[in-house]
């Protein structure tokens, strides 16, 4: 198994670990799900198709709307939300909803695209309070 | 951050519980972004349709105006997620309808005007040049940053609430001179000339740059764009790329210079023929098939009501044909009689509502909409993720199409 340690920028929310979901495309919430089945329903999404709850979902940046801000709390509350969102760089309305959500969320990797470091699969944890994301692969 | 010692008091809770609970948002959010301390805004404007804030936030805005929250600047209100007066015929529910009342009741007790727009510098109150605001909905925000010269970021639905509560937001940002210089530079060849064309060149721009921290210096307009335009453009910049402000040479009001905005230093990209066609050729729909026409996204100013209004002269439509504007313009339109001339030849004109957020699968799957068929770029993008199929047309072959009963682009090539 190899563990590697990446570095990023404080994030927020608590820290959690679950299995990735990885992706280098962007994500917004209202175009890109089926939040009423957890699932990404755009289809020209990468993922289309593929199951979002608890996992610890990895894009490369953010695109689209405010509405996003709102849903995650939304989708929090019907247990169909995933665990974490991780960017390579994210925008205002994703940081205010991983905010007003209280969801875990961490961008702005040191050095790396975090896109092609974690593979869907791995098992992540992540501490936001610390800046820093573990990754476990086999 | 650094807090002033008011503040600080309203962190502590002496202005109550929600500007309590507004600080605190935004202090997570502007230490997140290294915001170094809070900047003054004048105006809100909160996205919050019923779709998008569920149950848990409806009550969460009702807590806050048990508690007497109040805000402390005008506040407005983005389209909401139904047409109080229209919607049982779309298949919306009185689940959705109630929820939408209760919001609008916690809303207005908090002191915030239900003005149900997206198209609030048409329509309400433009900003004006170097104000600072929290203004909710993307198209909104690029048009009040990139036209009128306004500081605002993107606020989704709760900071937007949060700055209408306390007056203020997290300097980060729009609002720091720094980040509204240009990172990237374009040319362009060719004037757009129907509004789809001007989404469409605001989709390519905003595909390319793809970040809220990239903002396009673009040249080679010859003549001034419309507002409507403008609209169109920046609108779809900021669905397709996320993308808050773009300076347009000679044109916006920060770049009256290519050195204004720093675009000097950088290496110009050439918007092609091929950039336009390529995105179109993601829009054509399914063939002939068609099954609902929509115009919104942003809302229709007044002058795009007029442009539908005499399309629809003497056609009778087979295909329904949805047009969403503000109550603003629709009290006007009424008025004007061109409510009448739409909805005569067979349309529907909804009041302070846009198509994508208004339970858009729900009414889609109780009408038996899939293809969809719009001239809006900002629509087309998202409205797939809903389960439609769309196309992406001018409003004069949206019309033709609709009178048809089919799609028609595939005859026009």
């Amino acid at each position: 198994m190899n563990r590697i340690q990446l570095s990023c920028h404080i994030g927020l929310g608590p820290s959690v670990s679950g299995l990735a979901l990885v992706t280098s495309d962007d994500f917004s919430a209202r175009y890109d799900l089926n939040r009423l089945k957890g699932v990404f329903s755009r289809p020209s999404h990468r993922l289309f198709g593929k199951s979002y709850v608890g996992k610890i979902m990895v894009f490369n940046d953010v695109k689209g709307g405010v509405a996003s801000a709102w849903m995650l709390r939304e989708m929090l509350s019907r247990k169909l939300a995933p665990r974490a969102l991780l960017f390579n760089r994210v925008n205002p309305i994703l940081a205010q909803g991983a905010a007003f959500a209280d969801m875990t969320m961490c961008d702005r990797f040191e050095n790396v695209d975090v896109t092609e470091q974690i593979k869907t699969g791995d098992w992540v944890t992540v501490e936001p309070d610390k800046g820093v994301v573990f990754v476990e692969s086999n | 951050m650094h807090l002033t010692n008011e503040e600080k008091s309203m962190l502590e809770g002496e202005f109550g519980e929600p500007c309590k609970w507004a600080m605190e948002h935004m202090l997570r959010v502007g230490n997140f972004f290294g915001a170094k301390d809070f900047v003054q805004v004048t105006q809100a404007h909160m996205m919050a349709d019923p779709e998008s804030v569920g149950e848990i936030g409806v009550e969460f805005l009702e807590k806050l105006a048990d508690q007497n929250g109040s805000v402390k600047i005008p506040m407005i209100t983005d389209p909401r997620g139904v047409d109080l007066n229209y919607y049982r015929p779309l298949g919306q529910t009185e689940e959705m309808a109630n929820l939408d009342r209760r919001l609008i009741s916690a809303c207005e007790r908090m002191g915030i005007l239900m003005t149900n727009t997206c198209i609030n510098y048409q329509t309400v109150m433009a900003p004006i040049i170097g104000e600072h605001v929290a203004f909710g909905d993307t198209g909104v925000v690029i048009y009040s940053n990139s036209v009128c010269g306004a500081r605002s970021n993107f606020e989704g639905g709760p900071s937007a609430l949060a700055s209408g509560l306390t007056g203020r937001t997290p300097r980060y940002g729009l609002h720091l001179i720094e980040n509204r210089r240009a990172t990237k530079r374009f040319t362009i060849s060719e004037f757009p000339h129907s509004l789809m064309d001007w989404g469409i060149l605001g989709a390519v721009i905003g595909k390319k740059l793809g970040s809220y921290w990239e903002i396009p210096i673009i040249e080679g307009l010859e003549l001034i764009p419309t507002s409507d335009q403008m609209k169109h453009f920046g609108a779809a910049m900021a669905s397709h790329g996320s993308v808050p402000l773009f300076h347009l040479l000679g044109i916006t009001p920060e770049a009256r210079t290519i050195e204004d905005v720093g675009g000097n230093r950088l290496v110009a990209e050439a918007i092609t023929k091929t950039d336009l066609k390529v995105l179109r050729s993601n829009y054509m729909g399914d063939r002939n098939a068609l099954d609902v026409v929509v115009f919104g996204a942003p809302q229709l100013s007044l002058i795009e009501m007029q442009k539908i209004a005499n399309l629809c002269e003497g056609k009778t439509l087979r295909i329904s044909l949805i047009v969403c504007t503000s109550p603003q313009v629709y009290g006007d339109a009424k008025r004007m009689g061109l409510i009448d001339a739409i909805e005569t030849a067979g349309g529907k004109v909804l009041e302070g509502t846009c198509f994508y957020n208004q339970y858009a699968r729900e009414i889609g799957e109780a009408n038996g909409w899939k293809n969809l068929m719009t001239n809006s770029a900002k629509l087309a993008n998202i409205i797939g993720g809903y389960g439609y199929t769309p196309s992406l047309a001018s409003m004069s072959d949206c019309i033709d199409s609709a009178e048809l009963g089919k799609n028609i682009l595939e005859e026009k090539q």
